[in-house]
């Protein structure tokens, strides 16, 4: 799957939990899911379930607690789903 | 072993806990000072306390026991969400019995399907409820 297809599938997946509107209008590569958006942890949490059903991948502790912004979440992407 | 006491434990009885899931049983106390206010004269359980309870028994005790972390001076507890449907009034000196199922606990979040029944079995209110629970 390509970097902006990625990217625009987890622009659907956030935009339920966002608390900062104006920084979701310029959600890109470097948002930060907490600092940006204004997500709490407890949402941060849905956000990486749904991640899972949408790219069929199985996320650890490890690479939720690296998952900052949208290109950690794009990189952590990628490297599961060449994984599987 | 909760971290809650008097006047805001609304858990007296654990029943039956697993993985899965948990039930136990408060009675509200006729005392209880919130009767004073809610209502003025015609004392009814409020929602929230009710929600609380639920909370207590259904989420932070099953979440306890999931962590396998009975030293709770090491456990941080945080309510994250709820969504409840009333549909019977609990008056004072009531006993309910609280059934929790869990949804999923994963990255330190529970989350949670609690009902919440009367002494005649019948379904006071019911909802999901999560939050945040770890070992620090």
């Amino acid at each position: 799957m390509e970097t902006k297809e990625i990217i625009y599938c987890l622009k659907k997946i956030v935009k339920p939990y966002v608390q900062n509107d104006l920084a979701f209008q310029d959600f890109g590569r470097d948002t930060d899911f907490i600092k940006d958006l204004e997500i709490n942890s407890a949402n941060l949490v849905d956000i990486v379930l749904d991640v899972e059903d949408e790219f069929n991948i199985a996320i650890d502790n490890d690479s939720m607690d690296n998952m900052l912004t949208v290109n950690d979440a794009v990189e952590i992407i990628k490297t599961k789903q060449r994984e599987q | 072993m909760l971290p809650y006491s008097e006047p805001f434990l609304f858990v007296d009885e654990l029943k039956e806990v697993s993985e899965n899931g948990i039930f136990g049983t408060y009675t509200f106390k006729e005392e209880a000072d919130f009767y004073r206010g809610h209502f003025k004269d015609l004392p009814v359980t409020p929602g929230v306390i009710l929600t609380e309870c639920m909370a207590q028994i259904g989420v932070v005790s099953l979440g306890i026991f999931l962590l396998k972390d009975d030293d709770l001076h090491n456990s941080g507890v945080a309510l994250t969400n709820t969504a409840v449907d009333f549909y019977l009034p609990v008056f004072p000196g009531e006993k309910v019995k609280v059934v929790s199922e869990k949804i999923y606990f994963r990255f330190n979040k529970l989350k949670c399907k609690v009902q919440m029944f009367n002494a005649e079995e019948k379904l006071v209110c019911r909802g999901e409820i999560s939050g945040m629970i770890k070992a620090e």
